[in-house]
């Protein structure tokens, strides 16, 4: 029953899309046809496959990289409120800049490969994340930090036995938001300048007029996301069910 | 466990410029269960927190402490009526919460020993989400007993609980905490009336003492003393004493 509900509107859409190329018969090199794009799908899968590959281990390394660093950027915001005063500024300033316009600085100071796509994941993720975890370490129940003073905790016990696990959720919600947003970077910095990955691949597929390749290589990096997001989703749930049963 | 001090608390208590209560002298007695009753917005909580050392944008204009004159933290517990059991945790952890906050080797034998004094031998492995509310106010206890502090406060502790589960609550917690200087905040005059040597009642109009029902407590419940005592406590409530 899940199946047919998503597979009606997926197949919906194709049939629109086909029923479009041939009612005003436009030319492939415009808009590719599904059954097109199907093939070539099929044809360059190696191709598609080799790309496919750079472009995960970018996402994925930027991931973890990002997440490791806004993890010890927010416990040591809500730890120190010096850092906070000294810090919070500027994490507020760096969003402010637009990801697209340092791509080409981090393309020039990284080079063209991998280091400079896992900087640009980093780079989007690591605000979601650090903002995420940060709120939800202020938002400890202030009923469970006084009965852990009466305890006679130090705040560095308090932190990692009371805060951390209470602002779990929050973490997560700020993974959740990283496995959508990490895809972005990594495409972004391959535009700048690359010589692998799918977002290279498609830059180069439009460039040669290789439509029907370019709607290939995007819908593989559209299932990637899709699938990267549903992972992180499922296993976030996971986590925190299971944790407490 | 050192020797239970008696607790003293004098003064006004204010939140910016409004009075929370006082002025006002109480005492509570050293090794006995005091009572302090009153309608909703009293200020009792805020007493509790201010001897605890928890009252935060509380202005105390007097003094609150132990009577022995030494300082009160690391001598006192709270019980609270929210349980405050950390979910991730399995019971036997959140009884042992204490020991780790402080860095302490755990001392599980003690936790087990105290589980099984409170009724929930076997339930050592479980998380809180799988108790019922009874039993997570038992772990409550269990896991203020093991700090084993010779003050205990209890913030209304059993007002959540049904009749049944709050009574009998209230026979385990006063046997397990007999022989410590008890404070407890409650606005069930047939709580006060079952449990306190001392019986206090804190109103707008200040403080004053109630003679508590002769016997020790826990005392029964249906017993004339206790429910004269019930009614005689619920009688000055309904007049605003």
């Amino acid at each position: 029953m899940t199946v047919l509900r998503m597979l009606v509107p997926v197949l919906l859409g194709l049939a629109l899309w086909q029923a479009v190329i041939l009612l005003w018969e436009v030319p492939p090199f415009i808009l590719p046809g599904p059954v097109r794009v199907a093939g070539t799908l099929w044809d360059a899968r190696m191709l598609i496959a080799q790309n496919a590959r750079v472009t995960i281990v970018e996402v994925m390394a930027g991931i973890v990289l990002g997440a490791a660093l806004g993890w010890v950027s927010a416990v040591l915001l809500a730890l120190s409120p010096a850092a906070r005063i000294a810090l919070r500024p500027m994490l507020v300033f760096s969003q402010a800049l637009p990801v697209f316009a340092l791509a080409p600085i981090l393309t020039l100071w990284l080079g063209y490969g991998l280091a400079s796509k896992i900087a640009m994941a980093l780079l989007v993720i690591y605000f979601p994340i650090t903002s995420a975890f940060h709120d939800a370490l202020m938002r400890t129940p202030p009923e469970s930090l006084a009965l852990a003073r009466m305890m006679g905790a130090s705040r560095w016990r308090e932190m990692w036995h009371i805060r951390i696990p209470a602002a779990l959720p929050g973490f997560l919600t700020g993974l959740k938001l990283a496995a959508v947003y990490a895809p972005i970077g990594a495409i972004i910095g391959e535009w700048v300048g690359a010589s692998k990955g799918l977002g290279y691949l498609m830059l180069l597929a439009n460039g040669r007029a290789k439509t029907d390749l370019m709607f290939a290589a995007l819908l593989v990096l559209a299932l990637f996301t899709l699938a990267l997001h549903r992972v992180v989703d499922r296993g976030a749930d996971a986590i925190l069910r299971r944790r407490e049963a | 466990m050192t020797a239970p001090p008696g607790l003293f608390v004098r003064g006004v208590a204010r939140v910016g410029g409004t009075r929370i209560f006082g002025p006002l002298d109480l005492r509570a007695g050293a090794g006995r269960w005091t009572c302090l009753l009153g309608p909703s917005g009293a200020g009792k909580s805020t007493l509790l927190r201010c001897l605890a050392g928890t009252a935060a944008g509380v202005t105390l204009e007097g003094d609150a402490g132990a009577a022995d004159g030494r300082a009160l933290a690391g001598r006192v517990a709270l019980m609270a009526q929210s349980d405050l059991l950390m979910p991730w945790l399995s019971v036997l952890e959140n009884v042992l919460l204490g020991q780790r906050l402080r860095g302490q080797a755990a001392d599980r034998a003690g936790a087990r020993g105290i589980l099984a004094r409170v009724g929930l031998e076997g339930f050592a492995a479980r998380k809180p989400a799988a108790l019922s509310g009874g039993q997570r106010q038992r772990v409550a206890l269990a896991r203020t007993l093991m700090e084993d502090r010779p003050v205990v406060l209890l913030d209304e502790p059993f007002s959540a609980l049904d009749v049944a589960t709050r009574a009998r609550m209230q026979d385990l917690a006063a046997g397990a905490l007999r022989g410590r200087t008890v404070l407890h905040v409650t606005h069930d005059p047939a709580e006060a009336a079952r449990l306190g040597c001392r019986i206090l009642i804190l109103s707008q109009a200040g403080l004053h003492e109630v003679a508590a029902p002769a016997g020790p407590p826990p005392r029964p419940p249906d017993g004339p003393e206790v429910l004269a005592a019930t009614g005689r406590l619920t009688r000055l409530l309904l007049g605003g004493a």
